[in-house]
């Protein structure tokens, strides 16, 4: 059955911003369906409001709708477009979710649209609890046993026979949103409740417990012929009761025979067939009693989904592509096989080797988020790492997570060659604590307790964790015992111990983990094992076990003994990717790593992958010649360096991770391309930025070091209060803080960092209501062009990944701006970068101060692209290679005659109990862009795309600092002539009617009720802007925050935020917010 | 200890012993299935053949009494790349290691086994040694060369039954494993020609509704029609069709006084008995993810498949057979049935164990046949 030719004009939902549940393995599968179906030249329209993708970038799509992704605004494309098809099955629960809105509502059919991939009645059934329980009764498969609960009432007749511990999940939420495991009767009401509430159809699967089971997941594709393939098996590491996504998670299936495996095989096939997705992919979850075998089934996603992104990068089996194709009619076996060419996608893959992946935390962010691990996801990331056994991808992952670990380092020993017995009470409890408890450093506990003697049985009994996992890590901590026993012969050469070292290798020690085990320096083993020829050989990963050649150079690292790199002679440049995605440090990174690799390829270069995410676009075995799969620290890419002798790595593209190897690298004599490893610690060292800043004269707040508490009371109070704290060696904003006073600062000092001469803290002055900006520019040594500038909503203060800010600059004069140019120019000659720069800067009574500057890609510099339609990272990429702007043709500075607005996206709903408040420490896991002709639509749908629900009537809720009153004076009252309700507290009411605003009263929380929160949780108010100075009062506000949150209202924290929103909301009042595609708004450049 | 496995061709591995000391030769082949080793290793047809398992990690489940496809493993050397010595699982009762000693198998693991892969698929199955003895690469190559090779030999007269047996077992369920099933209540009286026969076909054919009675592979064809079999089956096995002259000799004699149906070796030999040729693959197909086009659906069967000879499409009589069946990696032929008489066959495993489910009505489409024919 050849594609169908009654369909002309697609239309592909993207998943919009990156949340947690939700990240970029969905620009992956878009992105590969935007090329699969292009190429069978199909016409293809694309809304996703998330300009950090490489889906949006105009070549994907014909037409590409930056746009909230919401049911209005797809109901509107649809209606503009006339599409003859929707594929909704590859952006996440988002597009599903979407799709089926607007199949619900009767759009699809008003318009003669069809869903494609998966229909609205197999969606339903997949997604509906109910449905599916019902379904699944129908082929024969049990479910846990369960119950639907709408209503307390309901809640507890379920519990009667369902029984505790309970499971508790919301329906329709991403990433299993608001549930939770309750053990007790309060805890089930409270997260039944709360379940309730957070689901859109107001409903919670109670479901029978299943802690402790083994996991386990297959990837299943079908076709329109009725075809079906299981791509891949993953089993957890981590027992039911964890959510997948938070799971050390393990490919192929390790402990099921091949009768067991075929029972998870016929039962999978049976499903797909009866919820009916009738092509593409879809992931189905297993839960199986360890002990007699039993299987039910969790659930099932008729989409592709995270764990699809993982099982393709680790069969080598692009699903989303196949996906696609199958949609529009194609059969299995009429798709090649592009790693094998001979042979069709309609196989099983088989793989020769073992996949680990190991989710990447950030509770450091949310110090108040209880880290314990549940079922509902948590993690805002993954590393995958292959190895031909477990242990030694177990090893890889671990040093992939970029956390400072090297291996399994002792939580609990501080020498490794310390006694382990007997370990104290407190550590036997610690231990058996952490075991039971998951959390993100089990597996250190865990090797804590080998180390201190705990039985495979007892740490299987206390963890769940199957015993086969608990034995090979066993091996490791044997393995370093045995280390420990050997020491690093220097001149004679003892073959005992460098058989051990060859096998230690073969376990996946790091060279860093060796050398703390050895009590040598990295360096030192490196050597060692260079000398005796002790190296990686590279394997690839073909799909199907070596039967077939492969003809993609896609590759990973093992210590055996034949290579199959085959490096070209080609000129060829590495770029290092940016390794899993945390705060601060996303998609971004990607976006431009994958537009490095697409202009160096287009400019005759091999370009050579490495990166260890499986989400991502840049892991994809075409977007670059060669790819690596590989963890990004020093010893990985230096053996990778080693076989490929390229011509120049490209490290300022991956973000931290990279950026951090540089010195390193161009020290072990790696030809390290673009800006100096030189330059970028001018920039970044203290002292040699001031004296930088001093020689071209420019202004940055005063500042000052501290090594001690009494030190930095002095130089507080020099440059006066408010001042900036953070301590010197840790970067993206951690532990940073604005300190109004010197009680505040000695309780900084004392428990939040610990100054020693060795760890100074930094102290600035905070520029109080400065106007902050954001400056991506491109330079070559000679030239420098300025790729966008940026004006920052929030007022200096926030971190610059958590501001809204708005290309062009909305409010800053010409003299400024040129000023601004002036200092980045002056700057980019002066650091002689090659290749991108961002720089910050703060503007306050027309002063222009520096903040920082980043001779490297910037977060924003996808948003910027998007916004001027100009590729800054592949112009950049090719500056690095030896092209002069010149040369490219690249001058002038693009400035549209629109406005977009970036908006960033924050995981709080996830994390109970942390506050909402926007500080100088980053939050945000994603970001939307919003573009128009006029600020306030465009803010208005930066907003939209980022889920807040804007009103255009209603009451308003404002409780404002003093000195915030005068400022939001005028924004309240022209929300008030525009027909709002103004509700206020006691001084803020005062104040705003002393100023002829008709207020409604209402009490503070302390002040008795029915307060404030009472009527945000009653919902009686359509926004809520609340903005607060000091700690006291700070906490005093978290209820209000926290309860607009919850209750999905929208809340804004600045007068800079009040006032955009007021221009949004009234723009919204004024007309409907309507859609255009990127390349309608390109013409306007 | 030490063990090495060294190719006719030179190339040699060193790696460590598993199972027992020792020194075995055999033709060296691969398997790409990831779970399944214990139905491999029991499985008679791998008769003469050192297998490298592709999947670097085996043993993890250990070994249990059920997944037994034979008395006893009958392959003549196994090779993995990692044994797994703590196996977890519920059904699981020994060590891979313990198994293999316990039956007397040589073994070898912590060798490349992808390099080694990737060498028979480049330059085609061959003969080996694996030995723990003697550890002199040359003198190993030297004895591989000398070791007798597949092709010409009958070497399903080493594992063929003694004498013919009945077979109550049905097939396996997880929560009641195998059950005996009661040949007093069956329909079908089923004659099936033990070439190393695989137990899970014979559980296919009792679960239908068969009596099944198993009889050595040179059991004339007058003593087959003597027991008025519904219909007759022949079974997989190991090595060359072609010198097995007995028992083609007999398939045409049952020709069209019976429905048949053959897999695997039997497909070969019912090709031959038809007037078709079979030919040695470069390193056969041995695995469970082999796509399978079945020309009538038009439907893909994933499939569980151990053969290194094949039928060779040009030979066939047009007149006579008709392919049904085909391999889409490399198209070769995977089904035939008779034009004339109730016989058909395929080239790969419906009975799975290891291996997929898919082509389970195989089973069905011959109880169909022998109910039509009855």
């Amino acid at each position: 059955m050849p594609k169908r030719q009654d369909l002309k004009k697609i239309l592909i939902i993207g998943a919009g911003p990156i949340v947690i549940g939700q990240a970029c393995e969905f620009d992956y599968s878009g992105t590969q369906a935007c090329k699969a179906l292009k190429e069978e030249g199909y016409e293809v329209i694309l809304l996703n409001s998330n300009p950090a993708t490489i889906m949006t970038d105009p070549d994907f799509a014909d037409r590409t709708y930056v746009e909230p992704v919401n049911p209005e605004v797809l109901e509107r494309i649809i209606e503009q477009e006339r599409p003859d098809a929707i594929l909704p099955t590859l952006g996440g629960q988002t597009a599903l979710n979407t799709a089926l809105a607007v199949a619900q509502r009767g759009v699809l059919k008003k318009f003669g649209v069809e869903l494609i991939g998966a229909n609205q009645e197999s969606i339903e059934k997949a997604e509906d609890r109910t449905l599916f329980k019902r379904a699944m009764d129908k082929i024969g498969l049990e479910v846990p046993r369960s119950g639907l609960a709408h209503n307390y009432q309901e809640a507890m007749e379920i519990l009667e026979y369902v029984g505790f511990p309970t499971i508790i999940r919301p329906s329709f939420t991403l990433g299993g949103s608001g549930g939770g495991i309750a053990y007790n009767r309060e805890e089930y009401e409270e997260m039944v409740m709360a379940g309730i509430e957070a689901s859109p159809t107001n409903e919670v699967l109670v479901d029978e417990s299943i802690l402790g089971w083994k996991e386990y997941e297959l990837e299943v594709m079908r076709d329109c012929a009725d075809n079906v393939v299981i791509i891949c098996s993953i089993e957890n590491f981590d027992a039911m009761g964890v959510h997948t996504g938070d799971s050390i998670t393990v490919a192929p299936a390790q402990t099921l025979t091949d009768k067991e495996y075929q029972i998870l095989r016929d039962a999978s096939l049976k499903i797909i067939r009866e919820i009916g997705v009738d092509t593409g992919g879809s992931n189905i979850q297993f839960g199986i009693n360890p002990v007699d075998g039993r299987l039910v089934v969790i659930e099932m996603n008729p989409r592709v989904s995270r764990s699809s992104a993982l099982a393709s990068k680790a069969t080598g089996f692009p699903i989303a592509k196949i996906a696609a194709k199958l949609s529009v009619g194609y059969r299995l076996d009429e798709i090649t096989n592009d790693i094998t060419r001979e042979t069709l996608a309609s196989f099983e893959p088989t793989i020769d080797y073992v996949v680990t992946k190991i989710p990447r935390f950030t509770f450091e962010k949310f110090p108040q988020a209880d880290a314990t691990l549940t079922t509902q996801m948590k993690s805002v990331g993954e590393a995958m790492a292959i190895g031909r056994t477990f242990k030694e991808s177990f090893h890889k992952a671990l040093r992939s997570m970029e956390i400072g670990s090297y291996g399994l380092e002792s939580r609990i020993f501080a020498d490794p060659a310390d006694d382990k017995t007997p370990l104290t009470e407190e550590q036997q409890a610690l231990l058996c604590n952490k075991l039971q408890v998951p959390g993100w450093e089990r597996v250190w506990y865990l090797a804590d307790a080998l180390r201190a003697g705990f039985s495979v049985d007892k740490i299987y009994q206390l963890s769940g964790i199957d015993p086969w996992f608990v034995s090979n890590i066993a091996q490791l901590i044997q393995m370093e015992g045995d280390l420990l026993a050997g020491k690093l012969p220097t001149n004679e050469d003892n073959p005992a111990f460098s058989d051990l070292l060859r096998q230690a290798k073969q376990y996946g020690f790091s060279d860093r983990r060796l050398a703390t085990l050895l009590n040598s320096s990295e360096k030192t083993v490196r050597e060692y094992r260079h000398a005796r020829n002790i190296r990686p050989v590279y394997k690839r990963v073909d799909t199907c076990g070596a039967e077939f050649e492969a003809y993609t150079p896609y590759f990973y690292s093992t210590y055996e003994t034949e290579c199959e790199a085959e490096p070209t002679d080609k000129r060829k440049i590495i770029i290092l990717g940016g390794g899993p995605n945390r705060i601060g440090q996303g998609i971004e990174f990607d976006y431009c790593c994958v537009h490095g690799a697409f202009a160096l390829s287009a400019a005759g270069f091999e370009t050579i992958m490495v990166n260890c995410n499986p989400e991502t676009v840049s892991t994809d075995y075409d977007t670059s010649d060669r790819l690596y799969f590989e963890p990004l620290t020093l010893e990985d890419v230096l053996e990778i360096v080693a076989v490929e002798k390229p011509e120049g790595v490209i490290v300022q593209y991956g973000g931290q991770t990279p950026l951090k190897l540089a010195v390193a690298l161009e020290q072990a004599g790696v030809p390290v391309i673009g800006t100096s490893p030189d330059a970028i610690d001018r920039a970044e060292d203290r002292e040699r930025f001031q004296a930088l800043l001093n020689k071209l004269e420019l202004l940055q707040p005063d500042n000052g070091i501290a090594r001690s508490c009494e030190e930095a009371e002095v130089i507080a109070e020099r440059i006066s209060y408010p001042v900036v704290v953070r301590p010197s060696y840790v970067l993206g904003g951690r532990a940073m803080e604005i300190v109004y006073d010197v009680e505040r600062l000695r309780n900084y000092m004392k428990f939040a960092v610990e100054a020693s001469p060795e760890h100074p803290v930094l102290i600035d002055k905070f520029l109080q209501d400065a106007i902050e900006v954001d400056v991506d520019a491109i330079a070559d040594g000679a030239d420098v062009v300025i790729g966008g500038i940026m004006q920052h909503i929030e007022e200096a203060g926030i971190h610059s990944g958590d501001s809204a800010c708005a290309l062009p600059a909305i409010s800053l004069s010409q003299q400024l701006l040129d000023e601004i140019r002036r200092q980045t120019r002056e700057l980019a000659l002066e650091l002689k970068v090659v290749g991108l720069m961002n720089i910050q800067y703060a503007i306050k009574d027309n002063a222009i101060y520096l903040l920082e500057v980043n001779p490297r890609a910037s977060r924003t510099v996808p948003f910027v692209s998007k916004a001027t339609g100009r590729p800054l990272a592949q112009i950049a990429a090719l500056v690095m290679a030896g092209q002069s702007l010149a040369e490219q043709g690249i001058s002038g500075e693009i400035i549209p005659p629109y406005i977009s607005v970036k908006e960033a996206v924050f995981p709080f709903v996830k994390f109970p109990g942390v506050d909402t408040l926007l500080g100088p420490e980053m939050k945000s896991t994603g970001e939307v862009m919003g573009i128009d002709f006029d600020f306030g639509r465009a803010f208005a749908k930066a907003q939209v795309a980022a889920g807040v629900k804007l009103p255009t009537a209603g009451a308003v809720f404002v409780s404002v600092k003093d000195a915030d009153k005068q400022p939001a004076l005028a924004a309240i009252k022209r929300l008030a002539d525009a027909g709002f309700k103004i509700v206020a507290t006691a001084g803020t009411a005062r104040f705003f009617s002393n100023h002829g605003i008709p207020v409604t009263f209402i009490n503070k929380v302390k002040e008795g009720r029915p307060h404030c929160v009472d009527a945000i949780k009653n919902r009686e108010f359509a926004m809520v802007f609340n903005t607060t100075l000091g700690a006291a009062s700070v906490a005093d506000s978290y209820s209000i925050r926290r309860a607009a949150l919850m209750n999905e209202i929208a809340y804004f924290t600045t007068v800079a935020g009040i006032n955009a929103v007021t221009d949004g909301v009234l723009a919204m009042q004024r007309e409907t917010l309507d859609v255009k595609p990127l390349q309608e708004y390109y013409k306007n450049l | 200890m030490k063990a090495v496995l060294a190719l006719a061709d030179g190339k040699y591995f060193v790696g460590t012993s598993l199972g027992v000391a020792g020194e075995v030769t055999g033709e060296v082949v691969f398997n790409t299935s990831m779970t399944g080793y214990q139905e491999i290793l029991t499985d008679p047809s791998y008769h003469g053949e050192i297998v490298t398992m592709t999947y670097p990690q085996i043993g993890n489940y250990g070994i249990n009494d059920e997944d037994v496809e034979s008395s006893k493993p009958h392959l003549s050397g196994f090779v993995v790349r990692e044994a797994c010595p703590f196996p977890s699982n519920f059904r699981s009762q020994m060590t891979l290691d313990t198994y293999l000693k316990q039956n007397n198998i040589v073994a070898i693991e912590g060798i490349d086994t992808r390099a080694l892969v990737r060498h028979i698929r480049t330059t085609g199955a061959q003969t080996g040694v694996i030995s723990t003895i003697d550890t002199d690469p040359h003198s190993l190559t030297k004895k591989a060369q000398a070791a007798p090779g597949l092709v010409g030999r009958d070497l399903v007269r080493e594992v063929t039954c003694d004498a013919p047996y009945q077979f109550h077992q049905g097939l396996w369920d997880l929560a009641t494993g195998y059950t005996e099933v009661d040949p007093a209540a069956a329909q079908y009286q089923v004659v099936a020609f033990d070439f190393g026969i695989k137990r899970n076909i014979l559980r296919n054919l009792t679960s239908r509704g068969c009596k099944v009675t198993v009889v050595p592979a040179a059991t004339r064809a007058a003593e087959v029609l003597k027991l008025h079999p519904d219909g007759v089956f022949l079974s997989n096995g190991p090595g060359d069709p072609e010198p097995l002259y007995y028992v083609q000799e007999t398939i045409r004699e049952l020709l069209g006084k019976v429905p048949i149906f053959g897999i695997c070796l039997g497909h070969q030999l019912l090709s031959i008995a038809c007037g078709g040729q079979t030919y040695k693959l470069k390193f056969g197909h041995r695995g469970g993810n082999q796509p399978v086009l079945n020309c009538q659906r038009q439907q893909v069967e994933i499939t569980s498949q151990n053969h290194g000879f094949a039928v060779d499409a040009r030979t066939l009589k047009a007149d006579m057979v008709k392919v049904t069946h085909f391999n889409l990696n490399d198209q070769t032929v995977e089904g035939i049935t008779h034009l004339e008489y109730p016989a058909f066959s395929v080239q790969y495993h419906p009975e799975a164990s290891p291996g997929p489910h898919d082509a389970a009505y195989l089973f069905d489409q011959f109880i169909a046949m022998m109910q039509e024919h009855k």
